[in-house]
């Protein structure tokens, strides 16, 4: 594997925000077709990792890189172009359109016809179609022409990662994907998740505190405490060993409770 | 083919339907419609307003950029007719120069107004436009020499386009509406008196010409903005003015549409204010570059309906209308509330301003998504009433905005 070029790489990767360092130091290597679980207690730094990764903040120091490329400098929108995709914690859709709408976008953007002003968009109705598509793939195609603001938060979370899909990217984060879904949706997303990852050409990152759902998923896990990567290996190693234990365990007494139970 | 013409963007509203109709009719025969010089300037300015506020819906309602400069477009447009035309005479090739120096100016403005919104966003973006148009307007007026101070400047227009021209001999006939409806009021039983009283005897001239040009302009500016809020581009507007931080994330970059939108409607303002220029023959700060008119703009995009390109036609007429005739209504009004004491001071036509507001106040109420928006929204009810079944889904569901 380690002969192989990581696809996303980060070197040292740091951010502080005044005098607090929310991601610290942090260097990881993520190649083709693994799915990485990203753990750690709440505000160790995971969502920030991925804001620094995808664009949404800029780094202090250190390097993003994609492909070899080094892509710290870029913004989200080039990064997103260059096959980053990225799936939020909190639903961010567009919520006056309707869901066909919102989907709609990520498909014209990978097709980067934006810059077309002398098109109607009803025109072009092979985007309306494979819009569609992801919609079906997330359960949605029912509810294509209703207004996102008017979805139960269910399907939005689903049109959530609808639109990542969208964007057929290479590399697909996804922040907490089942946060909020009820218990009979969360399979279509997980379904969708080994999916991507069965494609073996992608890479997958996943946040998620659901530790059954990582051990099931992942190839690799990867523990950040206080804004540091303090654990990185297989699933099974990483679960059991003491840094994990005393760092991630210790400090959280209900994570404790469900990995017992998971 | 209609279709086409609109981009799929149809009224969908039956009132709205007609009352588009009758501004539409209204303006194609305007000069045979409505006798007077009063009434041909109003019809003048409509032309014209309908291309500003439409630019500035663009801005406004599609993509939510709040910008003051848009009078600043107007009056680069307005003093480079004036200008060039007052330096090189009255003919085409200076109209031309005027209209292209202008929109060369405002390119430039505006592209730095679109990339400061990089650095300056929202309310701050506000105020920045608001700082560089009064710096504009100071600097127009204390240029006295060039522009002609708060004086202004006269504007002659090409030979063609003036009074004197005679495109064609003899008169057409026309039919004054106002007069045949008063006349319809106030006599019913006079018929035959009424119609001959409202026909009436046009001579075409350059104005008449000029008129048209503007017309088909105007025209052409609105379907070509119709086109463009209906485009994949005019989605990626409604995106930016949803969620600009998840269209970032979806890979667009914000800041060229941002931008790209800016100096549209900058040079769509500069072609109207050429326009205005053309047809009101004169210019000066007030009626280009007021920080007033730029109320009023914004008060026509607003009553119109934001983010509807129709409301920009039904806002400006409706306000270009309330603005010209609502002291001819006081006065007559007035008549008939002589001496009683508080009503007629209410009542005095100088007091115009006060029913003015008013007027805005209950229209903001009763429409509060615009004139357009709201009618489009009934309309909807109304479907979606008669659509569903007894029991319904679970969830409304709206059709696109």
């Amino acid at each position: 594997m380690s002969s192989q070029q990581a696809v996303l790489e980060t070197r040292d990767l740091t951010i502080n925000f005044g005098g607090h360092v929310a991601v610290n130091r942090v260097s990881c290597q993520f190649h083709k077709g693994t799915l990485t679980s990203i753990v750690g207690p709440n505000g160790a730094g995971k969502t920030t990792w991925f804001n620094l990764i995808s664009g949404q903040l800029k780094a202090s120091a250190g390097q993003v890189l994609l492909n070899g490329e080094d892509i710290t400098g870029l913004s989200a929108a080039k990064r997103a172009d260059k096959g980053l995709g990225r799936a939020f914690q909190l639903t961010n859709l567009f919520p006056n359109l309707t869901a066909l709408e919102n989907v709609r976008l990520a498909v014209a953007s990978r097709h980067s016809i934006g810059h077309i002003f002398w098109q109607m968009a009803s025109s072009r109705r092979d985007l309306a179609d494979q819009a569609m598509e992801y919609l079906a793939q997330v359960n949605l195609a029912g509810r294509a022409d209703y207004l996102v603001s008017g979805l139960p938060h269910g399907d939005q979370r689903k049109l959530e990662v609808a639109l990542m899909l969208a964007l057929e990217p290479e590399v697909f984060m996804f922040d907490e994907p089942t946060a909020g879904m009820s218990v009979d949706e969360v399979p279509v997303i997980l379904d969708l998740i080994a999916d991507i990852k069965n494609r073996q050409n992608k890479v997958v990152l996943l946040v998620e505190h659901k530790m059954d759902v990582v051990r099931s998923l992942s190839d690799r896990i990867v523990v950040l405490h206080n804004g540091e990567l303090v654990a990185d290996g297989k699933p099974a190693e990483v679960i059991a060993s003491p840094v994990v234990q005393e760092a991630y365990l210790g400090a959280s007494p209900e994570t404790e409770a469900e990995v017992a139970h998971g | 083919m209609l279709n086409r013409i609109l981009s799929g963007d149809y009224p969908r509203s039956k009132p709205l339907t007609a009352l588009l109709l009758i501004i539409v009719v209204s303006l194609l025969l305007g000069p045979f419609l409505f006798d007077g010089i009063r009434a041909f300037t109003t019809l003048g300015m409509i032309c014209v307003f309908i291309m500003v506020v439409a630019a500035y819906d663009l801005m406004l309602g599609y993509t939510h950029i709040v910008s003051f400069a848009h009078t600043m477009f107007f009056g680069i447009g307005a003093y480079g007719v004036a200008m060039a035309t007052s330096n090189i005479g009255s003919t085409f090739p200076a109209v031309l120069i005027g209209i292209t120096g202008a929109l060369a100016l405002s390119f430039v403005l505006s592209l730095l107004l679109g990339l400061l919104s990089l650095r300056v966003k929202a309310i701050f973006f506000a105020l920045v436009t608001l700082a560089v148009a009064f710096a504009f307007l100071s600097l127009v007026t204390q240029l006295y020499v060039i522009t002609g101070g708060e004086d202004g400047m006269r504007v002659r227009v090409p030979r063609e386009l003036g009074p004197a021209f005679r495109p064609l001999d003899g008169t057409l006939p026309g039919i004054d509406v106002p007069t045949l409806l008063k006349g319809l009021l106030t006599q019913p039983w006079n018929l035959g008196q009424v119609w001959q009283d409202s026909l009436f005897e046009l001579r075409l001239s350059g104005r008449n010409v000029m008129y048209y040009a503007l017309l088909a302009v105007s025209a052409g500016v609105f379907l070509f903005l119709l086109r463009l809020v209906n485009s994949p581009f005019g989605r990626v507007l409604q995106a930016i003015r949803e969620n600009e931080f998840r269209a970032e994330a979806l890979g667009y970059r914000t800041v060229v549409y941002r931008t790209a939108v800016v100096i549209l409607a900058a040079l769509v303002a500069t072609l109207a204010g050429a326009a205005f220029a053309l047809i009101n023959r004169y210019v000066n700060p007030e009626n280009t570059l007021n920080f007033e008119l730029m109320v009023f703009i914004l008060l026509m995009c607003v009553i119109g309906g934001m983010g509807t390109l129709y409301g920009a036609i039904v806002g400006s007429t409706l306000f270009i209308l309330a603005q010209t005739y609502l002291q001819d209504l006081l006065k007559w009004v007035g008549q008939y509330t002589d001496g009683i004491p508080l009503v007629e001071n209410l009542l005095g036509p100088g007091h115009w301003l006060l029913w003015f507001g008013l007027l805005f106040v209950l229209s903001v109420y009763f429409f509060p998504a615009g004139v357009v928006g709201q009618l489009r929204i009934w309309s909807m009810r109304r479907r979606s009433r008669d659509q569903q079944p007894p029991d319904g889904p679970e969830a409304e569901p709206l059709p696109q905005t």
